[in-house]
């Protein structure tokens, strides 16, 4: 049956017509639109810290002597650090671009050699910054690591303490060099918000056409589920379009947050991701019976969006199964997109890992979406 | 039964609505029971009973907005079961409740059914719409603002945008006072003359006294129809109209009288009917012997026919049927 053949472009403008006059009416919601992004950014923008551990750590090996085994081991048992392998400066640094190790450490040729005679060899580590508050511990602890591991070890220096420290510790804050914790959360704001606000909207945008009974008169007209859900989900696209410029715009003036990569890909990113969210809500309110479980529905996605994305504590902090639950929801893929683009200039091709989860999200939801559609009342 | 919608009755005018078996459960709740249901085209045909019975789920059934569980049966010519989506846009559903956007003005609520629709020159049908319901100065005003009476011409304005074959009207006068209720018929007669097919549920006798034809509906099941004549006589209801003063009390001792089925008040007077006509009289004649009551038969109104349906429900509910 042609169920979904016929979409007439004229009905579909109808609803979105509508949709735009009635959010117009809709006073509360428009306060919300604005009010929301504005209040969050600034009660995130000083916030929230953690000392993460177990983070996914790159080694560049250059000279695989014992001093650098016995640091590599040290740098697992402090508990920090998750070596997850010993690779080559190339791969390292593009582990560190798409965000899967937080540190590259890099031993320099001689490192041993060097260490053993006393000339205080250079350690390099490169640290994701982006979120400076998952590396703060972590750096701490790498620079009290010298001086436990080696001291023991080195010739002469068995009773009496090196007069400068063994190795010469060397840290590029990649990305966010000052360390502004700022820059981590405004980026992951951008999601936050989406997520709650779209999600909202939507889910109630549907239920309160049914708990007024209008939705009785929808369904007496011939306009199909496809022409009824995308022109509900237009206006709120336009809508989260919105709220991404104010909360960028206003980042930029309050936080002075940088925009490194294409705001256009950015701006691209932000719409799958507003997709994503809208197909949900949608979803939510053909499921909910009254505006009441639409938003008991929305808070149930939102407490983990929040809590399990990367937003509230770093991602790699978070045990096995809570980041299993995590990888699951938008947000995760989002911020590491926002921050990626915003923060480290990520183009496509970096970001592709974290952009297929978000479509499949669409296709998965927007298909329970469209089954559970009531066209009909039963 | 004609299967066909073609097929023209003894009347000679073609059906629009004609089904039969319709059913339609909720959970395990049977609404609708084996639904036949004839209506001519052109013809008012009103819809009666209780409340709870299943009058909005048939209604429901015939536009589309229910996928009945069985049966089958056409609508305009169009089949019930398969072609919803074209019944939709030659029916004008009026729901039980005003259910237009009150957060949208006149004038916006009427463009957008009129898009919804597909209406030719949208524009000029929403301003002649306008114009009809008299309405054209108050055209910006928000709908939820609206009194009943002119909700009520408002929602069937708007349902009459897209020229519909058919009206479907769910109660549309509840709650609406007199006056704008007979201008509410008037305007349904205008249309039935124009060739439009109305089907309305009411539950006001002098509003089902003006429908050409009628059915009455009980717990999901159809149990009369026909005109308003044909209704009373399938009945075979015997009436007598007892008048005079003192009348109270005496209402409950002529219902235990053998023979007596329904006894009602009316005004300074007291509807007594039954069955079984020679026990009826008998009884009754026994009863009033000797008091200075009059009692003379009458023919059973429409009221008394359905008041005497309803009591059968009652019966049947009371003996555990449902």
């Amino acid at each position: 049956m042609g169920r979904f053949s016929s979409f007439s472009v004229a009905r579909w403008l109808g609803i979105l017509i509508k949709e735009f006059l009635q959010l117009k009416r809709d006073r509360l919601t428009f306060g919300m639109i604005v009010g929301i992004p504005i209040l969050q950014l600034l009660l995130f923008g000083f916030a929230i810290n953690t000392d993460p551990r177990h983070l996914p750590t790159a080694v560049v090996m250059a000279d695989p002597g014992p001093f650098a085994r016995s640091y590599v081991a040290a740098m697992e048992n402090s508990s920090y650090f998750d070596i997850v392998g010993s690779i080559d400066a190339r791969e390292a640094d593009a582990l560190l671009d798409e965000g899967r190790v937080k540190f590259v450490v890099t031993f320099p040729p001689g490192f041993h050699r060097d260490l053993a005679r006393g000339l205080s060899p250079t350690l390099l580590v490169e640290a994701d910054a982006t979120d400076p508050m998952a590396m703060g511990g972590a750096l701490s602890v790498l620079s009290q690591l010298g001086l436990q591991v080696f001291a023991p070890d080195l010739p002469g220096t068995r009773h009496s303490p090196p007069p400068s420290p063994p190795v010469d510790l060397r840290v590029h804050r990649r990305y966010n060099p000052e360390g502004l914790s700022t820059y981590n959360v405004v980026p992951g704001l951008v999601g936050v918000i989406l997520t709650m606000t779209m999600v909202l909207m939507t889910g109630l945008a549907m239920t309160r056409e049914r708990e007024r009974g209008t939705f009785e008169n929808l369904l007496a007209t011939p306009a199909t589920p496809l022409e009824v859900l995308t022109g509900k989900i237009i206006p709120y696209i336009i809508i989260g379009l919105l709220q991404v410029t104010l909360i960028l715009t206003a980042s930029r003036w309050i936080f002075d947050i940088p925009i490194r990569g294409s705001l256009l890909l950015l701006y691209a990113m932000v719409l799958f991701f507003i997709c994503a969210n809208l197909t949900l809500g949608i979803t939510i309110s053909s499921i909910a019976r009254n505006q009441l479980q639409s938003m008991q529905m929305t808070v149930f996605f939102f407490l983990p969006s929040l809590l399990l994305s990367g937003f509230m504590f770093p991602f790699q902090a978070m045990p096995g199964w809570a980041q299993a639950i995590g990888s699951v929801l938008p947000l995760t893929h989002f911020l590491i997109i926002a921050r990626g683009i915003l923060l480290k200039g990520n183009g496509l091709e970096l970001l592709w890992p974290h952009i297929w989860p978000i479509l499949l999200f669409i296709g998965v939801v927007l298909a329970a979406g469209l089954k559970t559609y009531r066209r009909t009342l039963d | 039964m004609c299967a066909s919608p073609e097929t023209e009755n003894d009347m000679g005018a073609p059906l629009a609505i004609d089904v039969s078996g319709l059913n339609k459960h909720f959970g395990d709740k049977h609404v609708v029971k084996n639904l036949a249901l004839q209506v001519r085209e052109g013809e008012i045909f009103g819809f009666l009973g209780p409340n709870g019975s299943g009058k909005t789920t048939s209604i429901r059934l015939l536009c589309g907005l229910l996928t009945p569980d069985s049966g089958q049966g056409s609508c305009l010519g169009l089949d019930v079961v398969k072609d919803s989506a074209r019944i939709k846009s030659q029916v004008g559903y009026m729901t039980q409740r005003f259910s237009l956007w009150e957060d949208l003005s006149i004038e916006e609520n009427l463009d957008f059914v009129a898009r919804m629709f597909g209406v030719p020159d949208r524009r000029q049908a929403v301003t002649r719409a306008l114009e009809e319901l008299g309405l054209a100065s108050r055209r910006r005003q928000l709908a939820g603002a609206l009194s009943g009476g002119w909700k009520q011409r408002l929602a069937l304005a708007s349902c009459l945008l897209h020229r519909p074959r058919l009206l479907l009207l769910d109660e549309p006068t509840a709650g609406v006072d007199p006056k704008a209720r007979r201008d509410f018929w008037e305007e349904i007669h205008r249309l039935s003359a124009a060739g439009i097919t109305v089907l309305v549920s009411t539950h006001y006798m002098d509003e089902a006294e003006r429908c050409h034809r009628l059915a009455y509906i009980s717990y999901g099941q159809l149990l009369a129809s026909g005109t308003a004549e044909e209704v009373v006589g399938s009945l075979r209801l015997n009436t007598w109209e007892i008048s005079g003063q003192k009348l109270h009390g005496l209402a409950e001792s002529l219902q235990r009288l053998p023979g007596v089925e329904m006894v009602a008040s009316f005004g300074a007077a007291l509807h007594v009917s039954g069955r079984d006509a020679a026990l009826l009289q008998t009884s009754l004649e026994t009863a009033l012997a000797g008091s200075p009551l009059e009692m003379r038969p009458i023919p059973p109104s429409l009221e008394d026919a359905f008041i005497h349906l309803m009591r059968g429900d009652q019966d049947q509910t009371a003996s555990g049927g449902h």
